[in-house]
């Protein structure tokens, strides 16, 4: 007898069991996160920002490459950084050095940022006149790969001292990359077991068309074709959204 | 270790539907996940108990639907079943694929109980 399939229901005692009704769903496990991170994007879209979130292992130098590129960007595109980190906000105090708006989003032991993470952050952050916002998520290669945040773009980084390899032990976060960026790659050089081809094709196996571009924030190599890309993609949708491109016109500076 | 997050989320979900049925008690749930989900079913398997304690499906049992990877070359029209991280066509080495499935990440149905009435 069990309590499962109704092999103990008898006619005598059918009319106090409980029976079973299937009710049919077929809806998505993080609708709700997909709703909030709808949310996020028509916020951003609506300030003509560009949202990018920035993904990769531990260490692999997201902190740095954002360091380099709101540098470079400096008097062009206004940008805006929310760093999500386990237990420190060294991250968000680099950038925040720079003189560029930078929040530090703690997730405590979670081990990736999530919508509403980003939505209540975004409560502390005042878009007006914010060209680019970088999201740089929690270093992890598997689980923020699961979670839309309302960015316009995903950018994974590999750095050239983890495997070549990666994009077939990672499929998920690679599979969801637009842009893969191939840091640290001042030490290829040194590092004869990285083959930066390898990697390519191992990204080309998940059936990716996103551009791999190799970099070095540190020594400045490579960073053109990085800022052309962000350059491209805040065009793109200002083009889409032109209105988008004065949110506060006429309100503020009448 | 995210699956603990997916089982909130989704038990959040159970509760909503079984709550616009009356309020029932939950005796299953069934998801379906893809390998390219993200999703580890036998973590999910694991968070779900911790998860459900005190929520309308405290006592259901999780069922856990996996499905292959299946893809669709654009080029040469082949079908095929395949690893997660070999996502190029089998047949003629193409990288323009379309997945048919295997990232699916779904809530596919409810068990409700409900007083027979005769």
């Amino acid at each position: 007898m069990c309590d499962t399939c109704g092999c103990s229901i008898t006619p005598a005692n059918r009319d106090t069991a409980a029976a079973a009704h299937a009710v049919p769903v077929l809806e998505g496990l993080l609708a709700e996160n997909d709703r909030m991170a709808a949310h996020n994007r028509a916020h951003f879209d609506r300030h003509g920002v560009l949202a990018v979130n920035l993904m990769s292992s531990p260490g692999s130098g997201k902190t740095l490459l954002l360091e380099a590129t709101v540098e470079a960007l400096r008097g062009e595109l206004s940008c805006a950084v929310l760093v999500g980190d386990l237990a420190t906000d060294n991250d968000a105090r680099r950038i925040a050095a720079h003189g560029v708006p930078a929040l530090q989003i703690g997730t405590g032991q979670a081990c990736h940022l999530d919508a509403h993470m980003v939505h209540d952050a975004l409560h502390r952050l005042d878009l007006s006149g914010i060209d680019l916002l970088f999201i740089e998520n929690v270093g992890n290669l598997v689980c923020p790969a699961g979670f839309d945040l309302g960015q316009h773009r995903n950018v994974v980084l590999l750095s050239s001292t983890e495997g070549d390899d990666k994009p077939a032990k990672y499929p998920v976060m690679f599979r969801a990359a637009d842009l893969v960026v191939l840091s640290k790659a001042d030490l290829l050089p040194v590092l004869d077991d990285f083959d930066p081809a390898r990697a390519e094709a191992c990204l080309r196996d998940l059936a990716s068309a996103a551009p791999l571009l190799s970099l070095s924030a540190r020594r400045g190599q490579g960073m053109a074709d990085w800022l052309d890309w962000l350059r491209a993609g805040h065009a793109a949708l200002r083009r889409l959204r032109p209105a988008a491109a004065r949110p506060h016109y006429g309100v503020l500076r009448a | 270790m995210h699956e603990l997050s997916v089982a909130r989320a989704l038990l959040r979900q159970v509760g909503r539907v079984a709550g616009a049925h009356g309020g029932s008690r939950v005796r299953r749930v069934t998801v379906r996940i893809g390998p390219l989900s993200g999703v580890e079913p036998a973590l999910l398997a694991q968070a779900f108990p911790q998860a459900r304690a005190g929520t309308a499906a405290a006592g259901a049992e999780l069922v856990i639907e996996t499905v292959p990877v299946r893809i669709r070359c654009l080029a040469c029209g082949h079908e095929d079943e395949t690893a997660p991280n070999h996502l190029r066509c089998p047949a003629c080495g193409g990288t323009d694929t379309r997945l048919l499935g295997g990232d699916e990440l779904l809530l596919v149905s409810l068990e409700l109980e409900e007083k027979v009435d005769v």
